[in-house]
């Protein structure tokens, strides 16, 4: 049976994912390779069960990607911090030196076009969290991959050691932020 | 002066008697970190990252500001001062806001070179995530305290080569700042002279020049030396960038 691999997409800008997808041929070699078993590039609906693998992207900056994280890390054999922001909060992380309120103010209010209004049901709109944190202050996280975003040769790297079952040690030339 | 002979991981070396360990290092090109050291500057010790280990002594210490006695025996690279250096690196990051990605010398900056040299691949602290301010007011540069590292090299090279000490340090422990004058904007302060020698040495993106966008701007770190060197000895000779 072939490695189930999946990739998730919390607080991020998906830059990660768009630098997955600069794997270009290559993601054909890694299609032979691996079942895809949750993306934001593929139409699942729920976090399956009994995942080898998970890249996540993002910071955990509300309930939903919370929730989510938690799922990820019972569900996985392995989870990968997946680009800074997952690794050090990084961009999403930039509002926590300030108050919750005042960053809803800011954002729903003073920058709002029409209708100024602050979310006060959290039905269908995930509620931010007090501030962003790393993936590893929320859960247990096994290998970190920088970068903003990471190159498609370190994530290529990355993939094929643990896809050889190695935890992967990125070599000096792949441990780069920013 | 004397000479006195002293070893380094393993290794026999002469010098002249007053010259640091570091000193020492560098002129036999073994690598020791290093963050708040500039040559040309007085040594301050303040940031650990030179710290080494000599035999007999359960301290560690900065090989900045320690000179080497004879027969000394000095280990430059240990375990436990991997271990200690990379604390060190950790802390800084979670006591800043250091966003690589938005930064103007990401890729050209000595806190990213020391994070890969230590192999920091995450912090194991909690981010603390400071309320530091911006100030903009200089027709020329910005000091943006998020990204400072309280090395104090622009405090001593305004003060040590310029002669303006414009920057000090005000408050205490992690309330550490960077302030201009006597606190003001920096661009009300009546010492600036607006040489630029203080965003010149800066290790990080703290201080930079105005327009400069995400990784484009280098810094000259090296210049310093050779401005000191011309003035104490009337040498006007560009030295080979040194590792820092």
């Amino acid at each position: 049976m072939k490695p189930r691999v999946a990739t998730a997409w919390l607080g991020g800008c998906s830059g990660c994912h768009m630098s997955f997808l600069d794997l270009d041929e290559r993601l054909i070699e890694l299609a032979d390779k691996i079942d895809l078993v949750y993306s934001p590039i593929a139409d699942v609906k729920e976090f399956p069960e009994n995942v080898d693998v998970t890249l996540v992207e993002g910071a955990v900056t509300n309930s939903e990607n919370e929730e989510l994280a938690h799922i990820i890390r019972k569900n996985s054999r392995l989870v990968v911090a997946f680009g800074d922001c997952a690794t050090t909060g990084n961009v999403t992380a930039m509002r926590n030196p300030f108050k919750l309120e005042d960053v809803e103010k800011r954002a729903y209010i003073e920058l709002a076009d029409k209708n100024p209004r602050i979310p006060d049901e959290y039905v269908t709109i995930a509620q931010l969290l007090n501030i962003a944190h790393p993936l590893h202050e929320i859960i247990k996280v096994d290998v970190w991959l920088h970068g903003c975003p990471p190159t498609a040769d370190q994530i290529w790297f990355t993939v094929n050691e643990l896809l050889q079952g190695k935890i992967p040690v990125l070599p000096p030339v792949y441990l780069r932020y920013g | 002066m004397a000479v006195i002979t002293f070893i380094i991981d393993d290794e026999q070396y002469s010098a002249q008697e007053g010259v640091t360990i570091l000193q020492v290092a560098r002129d036999n090109k073994i690598h020791i970190p290093t963050l708040c050291y500039l040559d040309g500057l007085s040594t301050l010790g303040a940031c650990r990252l030179c710290v080494v280990e000599i035999e007999g002594s359960p301290k560690l210490f900065p090989a900045c500001t320690t000179k080497p006695t004879e027969n000394m025996v000095v280990r430059t690279n240990t375990e436990k001062l991997k271990k200690y250096r990379r604390i060190i690196v950790e802390l800084l990051a979670s006591e800043g806001n250091h966003q690589c990605a938005v930064c103007v010398v990401n890729g050209h900056c000595q806190l990213q070179d020391l994070a890969y040299e230590v192999g920091l691949d995450h912090v194991r602290f909690p981010y603390l995530f400071p309320k530091k301010s911006l100030d903009a007011t200089h027709k020329d540069f910005v000091m943006d305290r998020n990204r400072c590292v309280l090395c104090t090299r622009c405090v001593r090279v305004c003060h040590e080569v310029e002669g303006a000490h414009v920057w000090d340090i005000s408050g205490r422990g992690i309330h550490c700042e960077i302030i201009a004058d006597l606190n003001q904007p920096w661009g009300t302060s009546a010492n600036c002279t607006s040489c630029g020698k203080c965003v010149s040495v800066c290790p990080t993106g703290a201080l930079f020049e105005k327009g400069a966008s995400v990784g484009e701007m280098q810094k000259e770190h090296d210049f310093i030396k050779f401005i000191v060197t011309a003035r104490n000895k009337h040498e006007w000779v560009h030295i080979a960038p040194e590792d820092e």
